[in-house]
């Protein structure tokens, strides 16, 4: 009896490329808001170095006002800050992806969740810029 | 209007080549033709050896999933109309072994899927005597997840799935949450340990494509996101009270 070799599948395995989020809008929009983190991270060692300047004394806080003046560091805040909200929206937008939304057993729209966030960071900002204004 | 459409199908034959190549097809484009048609049409008149899968033709087997334009589709449900003037980009589905043209490799999947156990699990020796009742609203809790077809479209809308070959996938999860949900299964716990791994749960980064490709209306994200949740709490709870659990 002649001995036939069991055929052996020969899939083809494709590999993803390094540049998967540039294939489709969606895959660029999760990967901005997932290198939001970064400037995120990059307030608050901004904060973290202001404090620090603001105890050392006001020679100290002088060089961190000057610092923060060059056009450089305006031009890294301002894309800092699109990033920041970028991140807290969608931050915000995914909390009904983990909350169950009922209300007397029945279902909730998205909205009713995300929105409490919202106005929380609302209030917020409105308590610091009044702070920043000077009318408290 | 124009009276056809080209056509650019992958083709890959694993006998003879290395890698895929795209092969253009002129076919007639129609008001009521789905892409499948078009790739029957192919089958049929053009070039009998093009290999792919379709059963039903109404969105309910799952089998004729592929990649259209770059987004995974049910061809059976995705009009041709919609690509015009075309040209249409037809391939398999992403992430997965390509044994011939459009047809994929799902023995992975299979095992991830099977991994989970989605079927009712009874622990007791419950002999029914009639039939196990559940109210609307404990039907309600696992309806939608009940409507998984095994398609497998989420698998190739998730850049995880292609990045990390033992991540469990959209579907086996969102199925182990639809037997968790079910008032008439005994085996959550042992499925929260599975997918609570960390090829399970914990490698999804929400990017969401699950549920927006699926055909289905199911929510796999939700379901991880919800696992997530329920995984959390049971370890405070087992931090909390170590003796609280048998």
């Amino acid at each position: 009896m002649p001995q036939y070799p069991q055929y052996q599948l020969k899939a083809y395995r494709p590999r993803m490329s390094a540049y998967w989020y540039l294939d489709q809008w969606h895959y660029l929009r999760y990967a901005l808001r997932e290198s939001s983190s970064f400037f995120v991270a990059w307030f608050c060692v901004v904060t973290l170095v202001q404090i620090a300047a603001l105890s050392a004394g006001p020679t100290h806080y002088a060089h961190f006002q000057a610092l923060m003046k060059y056009p450089a560091m305006i031009v890294i805040n301002v894309v800092a800050l699109g990033f920041f909200l970028l991140h807290a929206f969608t931050w915000f937008n995914l909390v009904p992806r983990v909350v169950v939304r009922q209300v007397l057993g029945k279902p909730t729209p998205n909205i009713l969740s995300s929105a409490p966030n919202f106005m929380v960071w609302f209030g917020a900002s409105v308590i610091v810029a009044l702070f920043i204004l000077g009318v408290f | 209007m124009p009276e056809t459409i080209i056509l650019e199908v992958e083709r890959f034959h694993p006998e003879r080549d290395t890698e895929p190549s795209y092969q253009s097809f002129e076919v007639p484009l129609r008001a009521d033709w789905m892409v499948l048609d078009a790739l029957n049409h192919i089958k049929d008149q053009l070039d009998g050896t093009l290999a792919f899968r379709w059963s039903c033709r109404m969105g309910i087997c799952g089998s004729c999933g592929m990649t259209v334009n770059g987004v995974p589709k049910l061809t059976c449900e995705t009009m041709l109309m919609d690509y015009a003037p075309g040209p249409v980009r037809v391939g398999p589905l992403a992430h997965f072994p390509v044994i011939k043209d459009l047809v994929v490799e799902l023995d992975d999947f299979l095992a991830k899927l099977q991994k989970v156990r989605p079927w009712i699990v009874r622990k007791d020796d419950y002999q029914p005597k009639r039939e196990f009742i559940q109210s609307p609203a404990q039907l309600e809790a696992f309806h939608q997840f009940s409507l998984c077809i095994n398609c497998t479209l989420c698998y190739a809308a998730c850049p995880v799935s292609g990045l990390d070959a033992n991540f469990l996938g959209p579907a086996a999860i969102a199925l182990a949450h639809r037997y968790n949900l079910d008032s008439r299964d005994q085996a959550s716990d042992d499925r929260l340990d599975i997918v609570s791994q960390h090829e399970g749960i914990w490698d999804c980064t929400v990017v969401g494509e699950c549920t927006t490709v699926c055909p289905k209306g199911v929510d796999p994200s939700l379901a991880i996101q919800q696992f997530k949740l329920t995984a959390t709490q049971e370890w405070f709870k087992s931090f909390l009270m170590p003796r609280g659990k048998n």
